[in-house]
Formats: C-alpha cells, sequence, structure tokens
C-alpha cells in the first residue's frame, strides 16, 4: 500500500514538472493560478477541514498577501520581503480573527468571517491612497532570483510549484506531528477536547493564523503573477468560492485542496465548450456532486471501503442466520 | 493522615426557580471507588459538571487534594489530575481507536511549542496499545471511532479517561445504553484500574450510575442524593438497610 | 424634513421586501440548520416564472398564483427532497456548498435560457402618488409596505397561533423531542420549506415591477436578505422583520444624504456594526454552548 502512495508520489512529482513544458503560455497560466489556489485552499482546509472552524472570510487574507506585495513593489521593497511581510501580517490579523470565534457559536462564527471579509474588502476600496481604491494597483513586476528573472510565465511556474511545495510539506508534517491530532479532536468534539486538557482557545486561535498565512503567501503569489490586481478579486464571493473548493476537494483530506482547486480553477474553463451554459453546468455539477459526495471527492475511497465492509458484513450475517436454521 | 482526594463542601447550585444541587458534603478518600446514585433529577449530573468546571456552582467549595479548584475550569481540572466520562458518547469519531487514546492524554503535559516537533504518538504508543489490550478492543484499534458499536465506543471513552493516569476519575453513566453482557466486563475493567495503578498512588473514581447491581458490586462508599440534597452515605450493605432509602428510591 | 421622512417611508417599503425574504432564510435555518445561499435565486426564479405566463395571456394574478403552487413544489419539496434530505446528517458544509452551487446554476441557467437584459414587470400598484401631512408617499410604496407586513405578521399568527404552526416551533427548537410527541417531523420541515417559497414568490411580486427582472436580481437582494436575517437576530423570527425594515430605511437614508455608491455597502456596515458588539442579532436571544 504504502509502495502505491510512493509511486504515485513521485508520478505526481513529474507530472507537475514536466507538464507545463508541454503547454501553451495560457495553460501554463492557468496551472499557476491552479497553484496559487492550491496553496490558499491549503490553509482554509486546515482552517475549516481539520480544525471544523466556519471562516467564510479566506479570500481576505488572499487579498492582504496580494496588497502587501503590490505595495511593496511599488515602494521600491523586494519581492522577496514583500511576501514574507504578507505571510505574518496575515497570520497577526488571523489570530485577531480567531477571537470571535472563542466566543461565538458555528454558525455566528460565520457570520463574523463573512463581516470581517467585507471590512477588508471596504478598505481596499475606499483607501485610495494606498490601494489605488477601485483601479487597484497595475504594473505589478515579477521578481529575479540571483540575477535570473522570473518574468517568464513558466519560469514564474517554478517558483509557485516550489513554494507550494515547500508549503505543503510543512502542513504535511504539522498535521503528522500532535498538532493534527488536536486540530481534528477539536473539530470533532471541542468539548470532550477540552476535558482531555487540550487548549482549544490556542488551537482555535492558530488555526485561523496558518490557515490564513497560507492564504497570504497564495495572494502574494498571485499579485505578481496576474500582475494587475483590484478589490473585486477579493469579495466575499471569492471567499465562498474557496470555502467551496475546500468542500469539493473533501475537507480533512491532505489532498483535498488539489481536486478543489481544480475544480473551481480548471473545471469552468472545461466547461467552455458549453458556451453560454457553462457556468450553469458547473453549478449543477456541484450540486450533484455534494448530493453524491457530501464529504467530498477525496471521500470516494473511504466510501467504497465502507461498502465493502458492509457488504462482507451482511454476508456474515446471512451465512450465520442460515448456519442457525440448520 | 492523608488528604482525601475530593472533598466538595456544602456545594449549590440553582437554575432559576430550581434548586438542582442544595447543599451536598462528601468527601472521596485515594483509591475509593465511590457511587452516586438517585432519581433522575436529584442533581447527579449538576453535581458533577459543577466539580468538573463544567458550570460554576452558586455556593460551596470543592477541594482536590487540598487544594481548592472550586472555580477552575475543565483544562486546568485535568491538568490537575482529573479526567472524565460523559453521559452521551463524546469519542472523537473521525480519528482511529488508537489516536483517540493517544490525543487523550498528549496535551496533558509539555508545551504547544514542544509539540509541534514531537513525534506523531507523543510517545503515547506503547500506554495506548497497553490500555487497548486491557480493554480488549485491539480487533478495532485501527478503525474511526464513529465506525464502532456503541458498546466498542463506550470503552473507548472509557479508556480515554484513564489515558494521562488522573488521581481522580468521574464516571457519568458508564453503562448507559450498554449491552447487559458488557455491563460485567465494564465492573471488572474498572475493578482492574482502580486495583493495579501503573505509578504511585491509586486512581479514586466517583460513578454515577443507575444500574443498582452494578454500583452494589463495585463500589466502596454509596452516596444517596434525592432532590439536590444528600439522604445518606455509606458501604453498599448500610445503603441497602437504609430504611429511608428504600422508601425513596430502592423500593422493597 | 419631509425629505427625510420620504425617504424613511420608501425604505420601509423596500425593507419589508428584504424581510419577506430575510424570514424565509430565518425560517429554514430554524427548521432544518440550513443556509441556503441560493435565497435570491429563489426570489429570482420565481420573477421570470410570472413573467413567463404573463407572456401566454394570464392574468398577473393568475400568474402569481399559479407560480405560488409551482414554487411550493420545485423550491419547497423538490428542494427539500433533493437536496437537503440526503445532506441534513452531514453537518452544514454540504448543504451549503450545495446552495452555492445551486445559485450560480440558476443564475447561469435564467442567463443563459432566458435574457441577459432586465425585462419589464408589469405594475400591481396604481400610479397615483399621496400626500400626507405634506410628505408624498406614492401608492406602490404602501401597498408594498402594506402587503409584506401583512403576510410577515400573518405568518408569524400561523407559527404562534395555530396547531400546525405550534408543531413547526417544535421542531424548529428540538426535532428529536417533537418526533417523540408524535409530530409529524418531516411533514413539519416542508411546510416550512413551502413558507418559505410563498414568502419568496410575494418577494418577487413586490420587487420585481421596481427593479425589472434581471438573471442577477437575486444577488443583491439575496445579499440584503442574509444581513437582515442576521442584523435582526437569526434565531428569532420577528428578528427578520426588524432586519429588513432597519436596511430599507438607512440604505434609502445613505443613498440621499451621504452618496448612492454606498447605498449597497449600507447593509454591510450594519451587519459588521451588529456582528461586532450582538453576534446573535438585535432580537437574538445567546444560545449556550451546550454540554
Amino acid at each position: 500500500m504504502k509502495q502505491t502512495k510512493i509511486i504515485a508520489g513521485v508520478l505526481g512529482l513529474a507530472l507537475l514538472l514536466g507538464l507545463p513544458l508541454l503547454l501553451k503560455n495560457y495553460g501554463v497560466h492557468l496551472a499557476t493560478t491552479w497553484l496559487v489556489f492550491v496553496i490558499a485552499t491549503m490553509g482554509l482546509n486546515l482552517t475549516v477541514g481539520y480544525a471544523g472552524q466556519k471562516s467564510l472570510g479566506h479570500a481576505a487574507f488572499f487579498g492582504i498577501g496580494a496588497y502587501t506585495v503590490a505595495i511593496c513593489l511599488r515602494e521600491g521593497i523586494s519581492f522577496w520581503l514583500g511576501v514574507p511581510l504578507g505571510a505574518l501580517l496575515c497570520f497577526a490579523v488571523g489570530l485577531g480573527l480567531g477571537f470571535p470565534a472563542l466566543r461565538v457559536q458555528a454558525i455566528y462564527l460565520a457570520f463574523a468571517t463573512l463581516g470581517f471579509n467585507t471590512a477588508v474588502w471596504l478598505v481596499m476600496r475606499n483607501e485610495e491612497h494606498y490601494t489605488g481604491g477601485n483601479f487597484g494597483i497595475n504594473d505589478i513586476a515579477r521578481p529575479s532570483l540571483a540575477g535570473f528573472s522570473l518574468d517568464g510565465n513558466l519560469a514564474y511556474y517554478y517558483l509557485v510549484l516550489f513554494v507550494g511545495l515547500v508549503l505543503a510539506a510543512l502542513m504535511f508534517g504539522l498535521l503528522r506531528s500532535p498538532w493534527g491530532k488536536a486540530f481534528m479532536a477539536l473539530r470533532d468534539n471541542p468539548i470532550r477536547a477540552e476535558s482531555l486538557g487540550i487548549n482549544t482557545r490556542s488551537y482555535t486561535l492558530l488555526s485561523f493564523a496558518i490557515g490564513a498565512a497560507y492564504a497570504g503567501i497564495a495572494g502574494a503569489l498571485y499579485a505578481s503573477q496576474v500582475q494587475f490586481i483590484d478589490p473585486a478579486l477579493f469579495t466575499v464571493g471569492q471567499s465562498i468560492m474557496m470555502y467551496l473548493m475546500v468542500v469539493v476537494g473533501g475537507p480533512g483530506y491532505f489532498l483535498g485542496p488539489l481536486l478543489g482547486s481544480a475544480v473551481g480553477v480548471i473545471l469552468p474553463e472545461w466547461l467552455r465548450f458549453a458556451q453560454g451554459w457553462y457556468l450553469f453546468v458547473f453549478g449543477v455539477a456541484v450540486v450533484l456532486l455534494m448530493i453524491w459526495l457530501p464529504d467530498g471527492l477525496l471521500s470516494i475511497p473511504d466510501r467504497l471501503r465502507a461498502r465493502r465492509v458492509s457488504r462482507a458484513a451482511s454476508a456474515a450475517r446471512a451465512a450465520q442466520s442460515q448456519g442457525a436454521t440448520r | 493522615m492523608s488528604h482525601p482526594v475530593l472533598k466538595v463542601t456544602g456545594l449549590k447550585k440553582a437554575y432559576g426557580a430550581i434548586q438542582a444541587v442544595g447543599g451536598v458534603s462528601f468527601e472521596v478518600q485515594p483509591g475509593e471507588i465511590f457511587g452516586v446514585i438517585g432519581p433522575n433529577g436529584s442533581g447527579k449530573t449538576t453535581l458533577f459538571n459543577s466539580m468538573l468546571g463544567q458550570i460554576t456552582p452558586d455556593a460551596g467549595k470543592i477541594e482536590l487534594k487540598g487544594q481548592d479548584v472550586t472555580t477552575l475550569g475543565p483544562l486546568e481540572l485535568n491538568r490537575l489530575g482529573v479526567g472524565r466520562t460523559f453521559q452521551t458518547l463524546q469519542v472523537f469519531g473521525k480519528l482511529s481507536v488508537r489516536d483517540n487514546l493517544i490525543v487523550a492524554a498528549q496535551e496533558h503535559s509539555g508545551s504547544m511549542f514542544s509539540r509541534m516537533f514531537a513525534p506523531s504518538d507523543s510517545g503515547l504508543g506503547a500506554k495506548a496499545d497497553a490500555l487497548i489490550d486491557q480493554f480488549h478492543i485491539r480487533h478495532v484499534a485501527d478503525k474511526k471511532a464513529g465506525e464502532l458499536s456503541y458498546g466498542q465506543q463506550k470503552l473507548v471513552d472509557i479508556a480515554m479517561a484513564f489515558m494521562s493516569e488522573p488521581d481522580l476519575v468521574l464516571l457519568d453513566e458508564p453503562c448507559a445504553g450498554v449491552n447487559p453482557s458488557l455491563v460485567g466486563g465494564i465492573s471488572s475493567l474498572l475493578k482492574e484500574l482502580n486495583r493495579n495503578p501503573r505509578i504511585g498512588s491509586h486512581s479514586s473514581f466517583v460513578v454515577i450510575e443507575h444500574n443498582m447491581d452494578f454500583v452494589m458490586d463495585l463500589c466502596h462508599r454509596i452516596m444517596v442524593m434525592v432532590e439536590g440534597t444528600v439522604m445518606a452515605i455509606g458501604t453498599p450493605a448500610e445503603i441497602r438497610a437504609n430504611k429511608q432509602v428504600l422508601d425513596a428510591y430502592l423500593g422493597s | 424634513m419631509t425629505d427625510f421622512l420620504q425617504l424613511f417611508f420608501s425604505g420601509l417599503a423596500t425593507g419589508s421586501i428584504y424581510a419577506l425574504a430575510a424570514l424565509g432564510f430565518t425560517l429554514l435555518w430554524q427548521a432544518s440548520g440550513t443556509i441556503n445561499f441560493a435565497q435570491g435565486e429563489f426570489v429570482m426564479l420565481p420573477a421570470f416564472m410570472m413573467l413567463i405566463l404573463l407572456h401566454q395571456g394570464a392574468s398577473i394574478t393568475l400568474s402569481f398564483f399559479c407560480t405560488i403552487v409551482i414554487a411550493i413544489g420545485v423550491l419547497g419539496w423538490l428542494f427539500k427532497r433533493g437536496v437537503v434530505d440526503p445532506l441534513f446528517r452531514f453537518g452544514m458544509m454540504p448543504i451549503v456548498v450545495a446552495t452555492i452551487g445551486l445559485s450560480i446554476a440558476l443564475r447561469n441557467g435564467v442567463r443563459a435560457g432566458y435574457a441577459a437584459d432586465p425585462q419589464p414587470f408589469p405594475q400591481i400598484f396604481p400610479d397615483q402618488v399621496f400626500n400626507l401631512a405634506g410628505v408624498s408617499v406614492s401608492a406602490s410604496d404602501i401597498g408594498t409596505f402594506a402587503f409584506a407586513i401583512a403576510l410577515v405578521l400573518l405568518t408569524q399568527a400561523f407559527l404562534a397561533k395555530t396547531v400546525t404552526g405550534r408543531a413547526m416551533q417544535a421542531v424548529a427548537q428540538n426535532t428529536e423531542s417533537a418526533s417523540v410527541l408524535g409530530i409529524n417531523v418531516p411533514r413539519m420541515i416542508f411546510y416550512t420549506f413551502a413558507i418559505n417559497a410563498v414568502l419568496a414568490v410575494s418577494a418577487a411580486l413586490l420587487v420585481t415591477p421596481i427593479y425589472l427582472a434581471k438573471f442577477d436580481m437575486g444577488e443583491s437582494l439575496g445579499n440584503k436578505a442574509f444581513f437582515a436575517a442576521i442584523i435582526g437576530g437569526f434565531n428569532n423570527s420577528r428578528g427578520a422583520l426588524l432586519g429588513g425594515l432597519i436596511v430599507g430605511v438607512c440604505e434609502n437614508l445613505a443613498a440621499a444624504y451621504v452618496s448612492p455608491a454606498y447605498k449597497d455597502a449600507v447593509a454591510l456596515v450594519i451587519f459588521m456594526v451588529v456582528i461586532l458588539f450582538k453576534p446573535q442579532g438585535l432580537l437574538g436571544r445567546k444560545e449556550e454552548r451546550k454540554v
């Protein structure tokens, strides 16, 4: 079993490294966007999928990261400083957002995060001096690394891929450590968790903060990728789409963000053949997907296993009752 | 003369006009199994929740090993050595049985920071396996806790309370909803855990239960609660012979 | 001063429409734990349904009542059986995302299948303007307000005073106990969905003559209803009414005294303030964490 996982991993990595070489410019751009959203939803998967919190304001952190880099570059600060700065800022703000989570019940938390997203969006729209208001910031430069320019789409793709792999490895390590179990305990049964000595306060705050930092880094990378940002990219609607990506991919599954972002970023492109109807088809696909797989796409193996187990159990019961009647 | 593990003095808690607990006092000695019985609505669960920091009592004092813990919450109480099981099942459904046990003790010591770099099982793997074997749930150890039968989940629930080797364990109706054939097993498990401590002093238990045979067989002393107050405290034999208790609760 | 009163009264009219949508939204949440992100589209769809019937030659009254029947079937029964029932036991996440998908599908389905431009809708109130103590109030405003409020009060009376209504409230408060008492829980939940459908169709009837029928009319309306429900108090049906009226009035005043660009931001800002200081809403009760 472990061997197949390793082989699959190597193949996946090869695909990620090699496929873009075969794609045209737009394909590379799409793949980069997909990776950016994978990073962002990895963070949201931690907050929502592993720690069981409600967060409908993730796009705000995405935006904070993006604007941080854009403003830094405009002020002559290096990209390589802007990205960690954005991540740190998001971490701090994410901690702050976690505080209402401690006080209010689940559903009200969802509203509070919506309110937060809205507040951030309003700041982006109105603080024209810093953010350019509705017009946004354009001519965001691509960085260069040790003299090697990352202007080209392909080169930038590999940068985002590298960052994504590093962040994925960190997330994997975090979830494997006792923190991972603590987050899941917080999700499955916060009251029991507390009576077992798990500091639900700290873990809640951290789940928001870490998730936010991931979104911040994703946003920072996105800014230099698309080279033009405006507040319309960071609305509540975008947060809702990110939430959709996490749930469709499979909340609490490590690879969920890969599939979820594919559904959110790549699927609408594939559906373009349906022309005017492509978003309709997308919406219907999401509804049907949820009805069929409420736990997300990655719950398929678990469901198959459960079906096999229950089939074996009913076969055993049938055999038993046969034996009893003899 | 050693401290009682638990000393409750004059505990009171009212919900509006209803005096759920109206002045309850008792002591639990180290290593003792102390039963709490009484009709529904006699205040047992409110008493428990007060002792566990889930709710704040209106009046009275709770002392754990001589320390005043009346106002402490569940988190602090766990660190001081109090464990509990719940009346309704409270396991972590999506974690495996083994992980349930590991997470039940991983936060008992160390810091958040050190835990980031600790091994996945925080070094508790061996202890979890020992408890799994003691509770005879080896065959389901790697399954998700939510997939187990009710009785098996109950065993996991109880095992979780013991992972951090608490000095005092509060068991809220450990036999509720359990198949009668399993009740005997739970009783012997609890006796085993009480008599064979791993380190230092014996674990003391406070058990709420309705199953009379279970309580009479398991407990060293029993407290009878009626309408929020203590009617009697004594050994099983004394309680069985107590006319007041028989009239009010046990019947003939 | 007369300007202010005029704005106030027309704000009440718009607000009462928000209240209809917000009430349905709140009832759905209370009865089934469903956060319906497609609530706006639940108003948009009947608007187009009525339009289709009108084009077939039906009168406005006939279209309205036919659409109510259709809506109860589709937005009530089909939505419940098809989407909510299968996902009920999986928690909030799948239902929320399913309704998100539904809203995307409905919005874009109408856009592709009917039209992208706004469609005119007949006025249902006469074109009169009344003068009450110097303040001009249109018949449309009075009619809208009266109709919407009557419907809200009727719904609340139904819930509080009839046997069925009280049974529905019991289901909303404690499903398990309700079923033990012999209440047909699935049917009560269906009635809630049906009421939501009726409220949505009514909102469509009142709002479309003013703002025209467009595929994305549900977006803004849905958001306002959502905010209104939360501002008023999500676990309280009276909250929906209060929230809706507050949003309607404040919007109107802000558009006139601050700037039209800020009209949509008003609901947002009130929502944020309420969330910060009283997250359970103005009329909401604080919910304890249950052990």
